[in-house]
């Protein structure tokens, strides 16, 4: 399993804009466009700081651990909204968790 | 690109976006340019956001007794005079900070939550976006994906700095009057604890590679305390900082037989609240004594302080949560493992990196130094590093306003430095055959795992070691000149494994001259296994020779400025 996870159902390659946010702001330098959709370089080269996750326009980006160190599927998801970010983490029983944040004045 | 400016600041980060806004605070006239490898907002060791800033000095503590503190954490061997400087700051570079938009609870009566003795809670998650956003404010110009290869220098002066634009391919030639390095730590030295593509899965930021201590080597800028690596304890497999936890909730840690190892061995040195080296050192070796897995106990947790304990993760670690998820997890009824991670070379932890005045100029005219990259005052954490950017503005500026010129730079040194920073992307264009940065970076991992102490080897440090690592390192740094990159994403890789192995080497002589063990867990010297003040109460310091290449060392003597017992807090 990858470290992040794009998925190109939902990715647009967010034609139009000089450079998506995920190509923008990983710190990396690790995503890139092809064929108008957005692909990781080296999937073991992230660091798990979710730029890409936090900032994408679709929902299209996910955080996967590597098979390595968590073998179980389960999600979590950040959807900002406005001065907050509201996160959705799933287990894999299904239980699933909602957590929101402050992050701004 | 030619870019003339008045102050140039390397790397967009902490330090650097309080330096570029205090700069221009400071003169509005003022040319300010930022050079930044990956995108201001969300770049370096902010990326992800943070829970806490460590080091706010609270009601009731002063500069003095923080320093006292920050003595003791690093066993008795501090810059005071840097560690002073930097406590005066440090609160109102914070209330800048929250004015800027960064949310931090408070109590009843409006102060800061406190979170342990130094620090404070935030809700950081934006802390990055906040950052560049005063920065654009402040109308400082910004130039993002530009990596930066070299300093320019003119007889032991900086005039400016070169890179190379990871996006345009653009050579980037800056004459700058000033210049502040900027660019953190250097993670990446070893082989980390996690492979293949868990790798980088690491706690410092893999992309902070170490530039700003390698283009200070190369410069023959004097640097301190590398031997003081740092080596974390962290949540295992995912290496989250353990403080939220630790410090946050006053969890203890236990060994597999359920004993407080900290309280029961170190009880004379602080316990749970032991100086960090001995934090990874305790468990280390109760590790290797077949005492481990060791543990964070979280049985006095409820199911409140559960769920508070993922929310500030998710501010600052959200991968320990989807851990926590992907692994099934209950921290009611399993608690987590604890593990020393790969070791860095971290100024904002420990006292290695540039050497520094209290102004934080460098020993090379027009260079300033801050945050992680600069040595000599450990434990300043995000609060330090934010004081140190707005020091260094300032003498920056005064600088700048007493010397004001730009200097020439030799074509003949422009066209070296094309050269250099290119070379492995115009070798494989040729053709030709060489090693590729992934592959270096592995046998720099190894080497230095191997023989400099690395966690695999529980940090154990031997002269033996040392020395075939000088050996191999010396070796790799031959084999660099044949380096090839495929891409200028590789070229980036490129360029950040050239640092390390500068770093590296450095870091070996350092290690190699301190006959004690200052720092268990961080600097166990094998054949030296006891702190020995009579000899090593002194900073061990370095400077490479640009001519000659020789890397010498020598000590710099330890000034105690505030009184008390070095060895209590
Ligand atoms: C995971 C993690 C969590 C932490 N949590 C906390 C916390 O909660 N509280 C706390 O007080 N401290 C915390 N710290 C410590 C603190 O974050 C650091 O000490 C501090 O951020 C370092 O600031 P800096 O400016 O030196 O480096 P950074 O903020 O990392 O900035 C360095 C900048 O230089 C850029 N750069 C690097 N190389 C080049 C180059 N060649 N050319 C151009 N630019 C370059 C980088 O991209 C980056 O933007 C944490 C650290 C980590 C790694």
């Amino acid at each position: 399993m990858l470290t992040i996870v794009i998925h190109h159902e939902k990715c647009t390659g967010c034609k139009g804009m000089k450079e998506p946010l995920c190509v923008k702001l990983c710190p990396g330098d690790l995503i890139m466009i092809k064929n108008e959709k957005s692909f990781i370089r080296d999937p073991g080269d992230c660091w798990d700081c979710m730029a890409c996750v936090k900032s994408c326009p679709y929902g299209a980006i996910e955080t996967k651990l590597p098979y390595e160190l968590g073998y179980k599927d389960a999600h979590l998801i950040p959807k900002r909204k406005g001065k907050i970010i509201v996160w959705e983490l799933v287990y894999s029983d299904g239980r699933r968790e909602v957590f929101e944040r402050q992050v701004r004045l | 690109m030619e870019i003339d400016t008045d102050l140039l600041i390397i790397g967009g980060g902490t330090a650097g976006c309080l330096a570029a806004v205090e700069a221009k605070e400071l003169d509005p006239d003022l040319k300010v340019t930022i050079l930044e490898k990956a995108h201001i907002e969300r770049s370096g060791c902010l990326a992800g956001g943070i829970n806490a800033i460590n080091v706010y000095i609270h009601e009731g503590e002063s500069p003095e007794s923080y320093v006292r503190w920050a003595r003791w954490y690093a066993m008795g061997l501090l810059r005071e005079d840097l560690a002073l400087t930097m406590a005066r700051e440090i609160n109102k570079a914070i209330e800048k900070v929250e004015k800027w938009g960064l949310p931090i609870p408070k109590d009843d009566k409006g102060r800061y939550l406190r979170r342990g003795r130094w620090g404070i809670h935030v809700f950081g998650e934006s802390i990055k976006p906040i950052l560049a956003k005063a920065v654009k404010n402040a109308e400082v110009d910004v130039y993002n994906r530009v990596v930066v290869t070299n300093l320019l220098t003119k007889r032991e002066k900086v005039i400016g700095a070169v890179g190379f634009g990871v996006r345009n391919g653009d050579f980037y030639l800056v004459r700058a009057k000033a210049t502040i390095v900027a660019t953190g730590g250097a993670a990446g030295l070893y082989k980390p604890k996690n492979d293949g593509e868990a790798h980088h899965k690491i706690w410092y930021s893999p992309f902070n590679t170490g530039t700003g201590y390698a283009v200070g080597i190369r410069a023959g800028a004097e640097m301190t305390s590398f031997e003081m690596r740092f080596n974390a304890i962290r949540i295992k497999d995912v290496n989250a900082p353990i403080g939220t936890i630790a410090v946050g909730f006053n969890a203890p840690v236990i060994n597999s037989k359920g004993e407080k190892f900290m309280q029961k061995n170190y009880a004379h040195l602080g316990g749970e609240a032991a100086p960090t080296p001995l934090r990874v050192h305790g468990p280390m070796e109760e590790i290797r004594n077949g005492r481990g897995p060791c543990y964070i106990d979280t049985r006095r947790l409820n199911d409140k302080d559960l769920r508070r304990l993922k929310e500030e993760y998710l501010d600052e670690y959200p991968t320990l949560v989807l851990y926590l998820a992907s692994n099934g997890i209950d921290l009611k009824n399993r608690f987590l493992e604890i593990y020393g991670t790969d070791p860095y070379i971290v100024g904002g932890h420990c006292n290695a990196g540039y050497w520094i005045n209290t102004d934080r100029s460098t020993t090379l005219e027009g260079l300033y130094a801050i945050g992680d990259v600069a040595g000599g005052a450990s434990s300043k954490f995000v609060g330090g590093c934010f004081a140190e950017g707005i020091i260094a503005a300032r003498a920056a500026v005064d600088y700048i306003c007493n010397k004001n010129a730009l200097e020439e730079v030799d074509p003949e040194l422009v066209d070296k430095e094309r050269y250099r920073t290119f070379a492995p992307l115009w070798r494989y264009k040729e053709g030709r055959h060489g090693p590729t940065p992934k592959e270096m970076e592995l046998r720099l991992q190894k080497v230095m795992d191997e023989y400099v102490g690395g966690v695999h080897q529980f940090y154990l440090i031997t002269e033996k070691g040392l020395e075939i690592a000088k050996i191999e390192i010396k070796a790799l740094k031959e084999q660099a000149e044949n380096l090839i990159a495929r891409d200028l994403h590789e070229l980036m890789l490129a360029h950040e494994l050239i640092d390390r192995l500068d770093v590296a080497e450095v870091l070996i002589h350092h290690l190699l001259y301190r006959k004690e063990t200052r720092w268990p867990g961080f600097q166990d010297r094998v054949e030296y296994p006891h702190l020995d003040d009579k000899n090593w109460l002194v900073f061990v310091n370095s400077r490479k020779n640009p001519k000659t290449g020789e890397i010498e060392v020598f000590t710099r003597p330890y000034e105690q400025i505030v009184p008390g017992d070095r060895y209590n807090p």
